[in-house]
């Protein structure tokens, strides 16, 4: 495992270019563009002001950069450094900056949430699209780009309208039956669009590409409903995570639920693996306690941590969110399916610490990540049933199927991992800390400890 | 108990009743001399000079007029005291007493009943004892289980009350909640209701804005391209158009359909799979059902119309699998069909082997049962042997132990011991050989004794038939004062000559022989007049016991006096048995000559 040095970041924006190659990082108001193997500077924009939004076309050619409190987005181009757009959207400010498939046109949703203006790079066209709706996940590109979902609000009811997005052509515009739509999301196929209702009500309306009702779930009512949805990759499963503390699965075929995935705080599955990663620092001697060790060792200071195998029952610490406050910490907000589609990964906000990973295939729990700080941010590797997770402090954890490891990233004034991005070819990790990040280059050898060895190995960082 | 107390003064009364009763009989027959009733009163044995005062000299006939008329009054009319003499101080005594008699009688059957009720009473008062605790004791239990239905009505109407405080809890909960779904209802309509109206607003507000930046045509708005760019896919963008909307619409089915065709062939594969492995499993299960079948071919109807149904099964297996490609409604029914009906098989047989084999393990397990009682049978058997060898065991192990412990006195000891032993039983047997001796000695003495009262026995009865003889040769010879009373006393004289000469013969017999109890029997001699005359065993040993040697003499005396009292004397003696002496010696007398001597004194006291 290979770490890179150390650059610089800011409002961690970083972003590995659609098809691997690049690497565009934001430092203040300029962009800086790497070479994804080499890291070294290919290009350097310089934007009007600092930058808060930055985004890949999809043929990664150009590079959006956009400037909200300005109300300005700026377009590069890496093939030609010369070419320059800029986009203002004037006096009614922006709100959130987006290319569309193609990459020639950009969607800016205007404050307010007033309209989404179409900025066409090919034609300087611009069109309008009003009354989008304020919500979670209000806009849907399909995989394969064809056509975009959106979400509208028009005299207290929700529609849907399904746009081509070659020419922006309006494809179907219907009415959901939610009380207040929450988000939408097409499914992996580009066939079927997921609507859910707000969390206010538990209900997910599932609908043709053509707009008809395919079917519609719910588990319940009078209680705080859905949290998240997501598409396994495959789709042929639609996770719904819930306030409920539940994750329930429904099947492509009737739209029933399949089985359904609960949280409990006291683990008494004997056929699922717990992992409680446990901390400890390294014992220091009178020897080590010299002016040379405390200067060369960084790692000192640092605590180590390795995983330990608990034998079930496991009490799992749970936080009991305030019933007071809007939005309680509780449910389950985040889930992600490995790219295979046989692993989904969850966590309950109530149990911040703890990420559950689910076999798809037996609909049983197969391991439990117990750490030590609250998770950040866990992604699956998109080639292997791999999973990567952080939770703030110097070290990078990843789960397989064989077994649990956590990283110790080696580097100098400590480095928090706060977020993390995988490589599309999955050999590669990006890091972002708070206003850093470096790059993580695996070797086969890596490959294989995360494969093959005893789940507990503890990795030294400088591996 | 209180009962008990209270009878005694009825006792006590009833005394004093009597005795106040007994006072009036004595007070009024005397009325003159009332001095008398004041010392009556005390019942004591020194009031008996004050009661003899009741009768004086004087009133003597008042006294007896007094009495009879009580008499009278009791009943006792028939007896009536008279006295002897008219004026005299005589009672005739027969009256008298026949009036006591009846008196105490009287008085004896008023002490029998007073007592038989006395006895009543006390069996009543014991009676009634227990009956009133019986009785304290029912009280108490009805009090008790007043208290307990008391305690209970009282909880009841505690539990009463709590329900009904708790119906009202329930009934306010009710309501309560009814107020809040209520409110909670009326929220939601009023936040819908306000949210709608903000939103209208907003969306108002939204309006305006848009109409305001339309209107001011915000310079700013613009995009600033340095030169266009080409679409991505290298065409060039055309116009809307209705085409365009169409190859939309058409672009859109497209992928649905295709998407549809590629869920179809998954679901296709899938069902594709499906169907291989039901067809395997029925094939595997046609292979495992159709052995058992052919085996058991000689079964029932049962089977055999199980047999032909797997047949045709088979047929609309194979039909089944042949239209299984065309996937139609009709296909899929014969499968579904025959799979059912396999499993159905399946399932029998599958129950038939249940059933065998439960009834396999109820043999075993009966079979199970049968053993252990013969096991247990030998194991009992065993077991009294092994009992038995014990026993031995311990026998033996007790006889080893006894001579151990035997050896164990040296042999010394065991001989002194012996010796010992038979001291003490040489001692005994000479003791028991002296009073062996000393008791011959006696025995030997009472039979000299026996044999010398015998010969007295005999003596004496010869001298006692010797006067008889005398004594009727003289009576004969008084009574018939004619001529021929000479004759008659000489045949007499015969008579009582042949009869003594018997006597006489005994006598020399019993000197002959020794006197042995064992032939005695031979005594008894043919003529019945000779056995009267003979004293039997019996009587000889009743002489000697009843009198020992000092007073044989007596004995002897007596007979002699016997014999020579006179004739009358002797009658009287012998018809009146008050004299116990002679007793054995009148029993022992023949019955023939106690007839005659009643007819002679009959005689006597008629000629008297």
């Amino acid at each position: 495992m290979n770490f890179s040095e150390v650059f610089k970041q800011s409002n961690q924006l970083c972003k590995v270019s659609p098809d691997g190659k690049y690497l565009a990082t934001c430092v203040q108001y300029r962009l800086v563009v790497r070479d994804m193997s080499t890291l070294q500077i290919l290009q350097l924009y310089t934007c009007l002001d600092q930058i808060s939004h930055m985004d890949w076309s999809s043929d990664s050619l150009f590079i959006l950069c956009a400037m909200y409190k300005r109300g300005l987005v700026q377009v590069w181009s890496l093939e030609q450094p010369d070419w320059h757009c800029k986009i203002d959207e004037g006096s009614i400010g922006l709100l959130s900056s987006r290319w569309s498939p193609d990459g020639r046109h950009i969607l800016n949703t205007t404050e307010f949430h007033l309209r989404i203006t179409v900025w066409s790079l090919c034609t300087k066209a611009v069109s309008y699209i009003k009354y989008p709706k304020a919500c979670q996940k209000g806009i849907d590109f399909s995989r394969d780009g064809c056509y975009m979902a959106l979400a509208e609000r028009r005299d207290c009811k929700d529609y849907v309208s399904v746009f081509v997005c070659d020419d922006w052509h309006l494809l179907r515009h219907f009415e959901t039956e939610t009380q207040d739509l929450g988000g939408l999301e097409w499914s992996p196929n580009g066939c079927v669009l997921a609507v859910w209702d707000s969390c206010l009500e538990y209900k997910v309306l599932l609908y043709s590409l053509d707009g008809r009702l395919l079917s519609t779930y719910s588990a319940y009512e009078w209680s705080l409903g859905v949290k998240t949805v997501t598409w396994s990759p495959s789709s042929q499963f639609l996770a719904i995570g819930s306030y409920d503390e539940k994750v329930r699965v429904l099947n492509h075929i009737t739209w029933k639920k399949i089985t359904q995935f609960e949280h409990p705080a006291t683990i008494n599955n004997t056929k699922a693996v717990v992992y409680k990663e446990v901390e400890r620092r390294p014992a220091v001697g009178a020897d080590d306690l010299s002016l040379h060790n405390i200067t060369i060792g960084t790692t000192l200071f640092n605590t180590q941590s390795k995983y330990e195998i608990c034998p079930p029952p496991v009490q799992i610490p749970v936080v009991k969110p305030d019933p007071d406050r809007a939005n309680p910490k509780i449910g389950v907000s985040t889930l992600a399916f490995s790219s295979d589609s046989r692993y989904l990964a969850t966590k309950n906000d109530n149990m911040a610490s703890v990420v559950w990973v689910w076999d798809m295939q037996n609909m049983s729990l197969e391991a439990v990540l117990e750490q030590c700080s609250a998770v950040r941010c866990f992604q699956w590797d998109p080639r292997r049933p791999r999973l990567a997770l952080c939770t703030g402090n110097s070290k990078l954890y990843l789960w397989s199927p064989a077994g649990c490891v956590s990283v110790e990233v080696p580097t100098e004034g400590g480095f928090q991992v706060q977020s993390l991005n995988w490589h599309c070819s999955g050999d590669s990790l990006i890091l972002l800390g708070k206003e850093q990040l470096l790059k993580l280059t695996e070797t086969q050898r890596t490959l294989e400890y995360t494969s093959g060895l005893p789940s507990h190995t503890h990795l030294a960082g400088n591996v | 108990m209180g009962e008990w107390w209270t009878t005694v003064p009825i006792g006590t009364s009833m005394g004093n009743y009597e005795a106040s009763r007994i006072s009036h009989a004595t007070m009024s027959p005397s009325r003159q001399n009332n001095y008398v009733s004041m010392y009556s009163l005390p019942l004591s044995k020194s009031s008996y000079s004050v009661i003899s005062a009741f009768c004086t000299e004087d009133n003597i006939s008042p006294c007896i007029s007094y009495i009879n008329q009580e008499l009278d009054s009791l009943g006792l009319s028939s007896i009536c005291i008279e006295a002897s003499s008219p004026g005299g101080a005589g009672l005739s005594a027969v009256p008298a007493l026949n009036a006591m008699y009846e008196l105490l009688q009287i008085h004896r059957r008023n002490m029998c009943t007073l007592e038989e009720l006395e006895k009543e009473q006390l069996k009543k008062t014991s009676s009634l004892e227990h009956m009133q605790m019986n009785n304290s004791r029912l009280k108490d239990q009805l009090e008790l289980s007043i208290r307990e239905k008391s305690g209970l009505h009282e909880t009841e109407r505690q539990l009463q009350l709590k329900i009904k405080t708790l119906q009202s809890c329930l009934k306010t909960e009710k309501d309560e909640v009814q107020k809040l779904q209520n409110i909670i209802a009326s929220r939601a309509s009023q936040y819908s209701h306000d949210a709608k109206r903000k939103e209208r607003e907003a969306s108002k507000l939204k309006e305006r804005l848009s109409q305001l930046l339309v209107d001011r045509k915000d310079k700013k708005l613009a995009i600033d391209v340095l030169n266009c760019l080409g679409r991505s896919d290298g065409r060039r963008s055309h116009w809307k158009t209705a085409k365009a909307t169409a190859s939309h619409e058409g672009e859109m089915y497209k992928s649905l359909l295709s998407d549809y065709e590629a869920s179809q062939r998954s679901l296709m594969l899938e069902n594709a799979e499906l169907k291989k492995v039901l067809q395997q499993m029925k094939k595997e299960m046609i292979h495992i059902l159709s052995p058992r079948q052919s085996s058991s071919r000689r079964a029932t109807a049962d089977d055999t119309q199980e047999q032909v149904d797997s047949d045709g099964e088979e047929k609309a297996g194979d039909s089944s699998r042949e239209t299984l490609d065309q996937s139609c409604e009709h296909a899929r029914e014969q499968l579904t069909n025959s799979i059912r009906q396999q499993w159905r098989k399946l399932r029998n047989h599958m129950e038939k082997l249940d059933s065998q084999a439960s009834q396999v393990q109820n043999q075993l397990e009966s079979n199970k049962e049968v053993i252990p009682r013969e096991t247990h049978d030998e194991e009992m058997e065993r077991m009294r042997h092994e009992v038995q060898q014990c026993k031995e065991f311990i026998h033996t192990q007790q006889q080893l132990l006894q001579q151990q412990l035997n050896t164990s006195f040296d042999d010394e000891t065991a001989a002194l011991l012996n010796d010992c032993y038979t001291l003490e039983e040489k001692e005994r047997l000479k003791e028991e050989w002296r009073l062996f001796e000393e008791q011959k000695r006696n025995f030997e003495r009472e039979r000299k004794n026996f044999t010398e009262a015998a010969i007295r026995l005999g003596r004496e009865k010869k001298a006692f038939q010797e006067d008889r003889a005398t004594w009727l040769k003289n009576q004969f010879l008084n009574m018939t004062p004619f001529t021929d009373r000479r004759r008659c006393s000489s045949s007499d004289g015969h008579s009582a000559l042949s009869i003594r000469s018997e006597p006489e013969m005994r006598i020399s017999s019993t000197n002959t022989q020794p006197a042995k109890s064992s032939t005695y029997a031979t005594f008894s001699t043919p003529k019945p007049t000779q056995s009267a005359t003979v004293p039997s065993t019996t009587e000889l040993y009743r002489t000697l016991r009843l009198i020992p040697d000092s007073r044989s003499p007596r004995q002897r005396q007596t007979f002699n006096s016997f014999a020579c009292r006179t004739p009358c004397r002797t009658l009287c003696s012998l018809v009146c048995p008050p004299a116990p002496t002679p007793s054995g010696h009148r029993k022992s007398a023949p019955s023939c000559e106690t007839t005659v001597f009643i007819g002679l004194h009959f005689d006597a006291t008629g000629k008297s």
